[in-house]
């Protein structure tokens, strides 16, 4: 068994354990942890089937950016665990039935083209990995490519209207009109009489 | 360390690597050591004191002082702490602190792993370094160490998307995302350095000033060091802690300053390539990056003891409508450059 081997069944071994312990962790925080730990390790793997911008992107993405939102609003959340768990059981058979549908889908998937000299390893490509993205991406696919950018600029557009309000009353720093105060605005100098004070 | 093993066969070339790391490691804490005390120094400077200058000749061995009171303190676990997330949450920053330098080329050909994707893991690891405030902040089950972590995790995701951007322009006119690269760009001398290249120096300079103020926000450093704004917060999400995780955090956070220090240095003032020509020799070039990530850390230091801290709304008004705007201009007309006169050839 190669260093390779190793590496794949240990990173393979802890993305297996800590997918599971994301179900099965009582506290919300510690199953986004284990979430994030899956999404790390599955990094690996994409750097041992030498896709290292793959896994780089994966950790950028989804590790440093959608876990970190993860965490916030689980943390933000005062969840009450015994109330979660009251649910568990009758949310089961339609949990296992999705679970077998994927389970039966990828077991079709990988028996149909095992053998038949498909493989998960892409053919090598020349150039890093990340120049042979770009290029499919921009070249065989420049307009599927722009179009989900702007499927996810309408998201976020979504996501401003449903949050904006306009508040009245609240008291706001408007820098250009500060940065544009002169000293004649702000300043003014008066002859105080002893004895007579401001008026 | 798998060409060490190729070389030098299983059991020498694994010892060989070991050995790197470690030599990498003892470097950086020295270093540590040492540009902790230079940041109290400058800062006294500035305020016209003399700074620690008790402990060894002009207080040199300060650190190694307080190192060993940290170790030697008793470490303190709050009573409703979540235990485990508790103690990880040091640990994950130390750990991550210094895997991010398994990358980071010190001198022409010393570097512990020469990936192709090198910027883009630096910045992979540096967006991981959240996880350790936030899962501190949590953990000490309080509420001043909750603010101060998910003040900082907000401040951090917003100023790595400006930091990403100016990574994007430098990559488009290096074509690489590997540090060596990226490095040998800029050997031509003062006027290869990216920051200073002509004709995209009226570009570059403000993505160099722009990167340089992001590299404090994304270090939690003054002028935005609002997580452990000691009037608003005590100390932010290190409250709770004391000893040796503290010691742990600390060492994370001033490590993670040097590394930006490092890449400023390496992305944009040429790496370990000296001002008037190019280095091939490993040691001086060596020296030369030394001698600018000192520089670097001593613009920090300044800024440290000069500027007042940012209100919280001004930082992310800075963040989101000053900076993200300012560099996907940037990244737009750069690209734009690019794509129709070509790759400047930098020097010549």
């Amino acid at each position: 068994m190669g260093l390779t081997a190793i590496a794949f069944y240990a990173l393979a071994a802890v993305a297996v354990g800590a997918a599971l312990a994301v179900i099965s962790a009582r506290n919300p925080v510690h199953s986004v942890l284990f979430l994030i730990l899956t999404f790390f390790s599955t990094a690996g793997l994409f750097v041992l089937l030498g896709a290292e911008f793959l896994a780089m992107l994966l950790v950028v993405v989804y590790v440093g950016a959608v876990a970190v939102l993860f965490l916030f609003v689980v943390m933000m959340l005062d969840v009450n665990f015994a109330e979660l768990k009251q649910g568990f059981l009758s949310y089961m058979p339609l949990g296992a039935l999705i679970g077998l549908a994927l389970l039966a889908e990828l077991v079709l998937v990988t028996s149909a083209t095992h053998g038949q000299g498909h493989s998960a390893l892409a053919p090598p490509v020349e150039g890093t990995n990340a120049l042979a993205i770009g290029r499919v991406l921009y070249t065989d696919y420049l307009v599927l490519f722009q179009l989900s950018g702007l499927v996810l600029f309408v998201a976020m557009i979504g996501a401003v209207v449903l949050t904006l309000r306009k508040r009245t009353g609240v008291k706001r720093q408007s820098v250009s009109r500060q940065v544009g105060r002169t000293r004649k605005q702000a300043v003014e100098l008066k002859d105080v009489k002893s004895g007579q004070g401001l008026s | 360390m798998a060409d060490l093993i190729a070389q030098y066969g299983p059991v020498w070339g694994f010892w060989l690597g070991v050995g790197q790391i470690l030599a990498i490691m003892v470097m950086l804490l020295l270093t540590l050591a040492f540009i902790l005390l230079f940041d109290r120094k400058v800062w006294a400077a500035v305020q016209m004191r003399k700074g620690p200058n008790v402990v060894g000749p002009f207080g040199l061995f300060q650190s190694f002082a307080d190192f060993i009171k940290f170790v030697v303190k008793e470490i303190v676990i709050p009573a409703g702490a979540n235990k485990t997330v508790f103690i990880l949450a040091p640990l994950l920053t130390f750990t991550l602190a210094f895997a991010a330098w398994a990358v980071v080329p010190i001198a022409p050909g010393w570097v512990i792993s020469d990936i192709n994707v090198g910027i883009l893991y630096l910045f992979a690891i540096s967006s991981l370094g959240v996880y350790g405030i936030i899962m501190g902040g949590w953990a000490s089950n309080s509420k001043y160490p909750f603010l101060g972590s998910l003040r900082s995790a907000a401040q951090m995701v917003s100023y790595e998307v400006s930091i990403g951007f100016v990574i994007i322009t430098v990559l488009l006119l290096v074509g690489s995302l590997n540090l060596t690269t990226i490095v040998d760009n800029q050997k031509a001398g003062v006027w290869a350095w990216h920051a200073f290249a002509w004709p995209t120096v009226f570009i570059m300079f403000p993505m160099f000033v722009i990167f340089f103020i992001s590299a404090l926000a994304e270090t939690n450093r003054p002028p935005f060091d609002l997580p452990e704004a000691e009037s608003e917060l005590v100390a932010g999400y290190q409250v709770e802690y004391s000893s040796t995780p503290y010691l742990l955090f600390m060492i994370g956070e001033y490590l993670n300053i040097v590394l930006m220090c490092a890449m400023i240095s390496i992305l944009f003032l040429g790496g370990w390539h000296l001002p008037w020509g190019p280095v091939e020799q490993p040691f001086l070039g060596f020296l030369v990056l030394y001698a600018k990530i000192w520089l670097v850390f001593f613009m920090f230091a300044m800024v440290k003891a000069i500027v007042p801290r940012y209100r919280y709304d001004q930082l992310m008004r800075l963040g989101w409508k000053i900076f993200l705007p300012t560099t996907l201009v940037a990244v737009a007309v750069l690209a734009g450059y690019v794509a129709y006169n070509g790759r400047p050839v930098i020097g010549g």
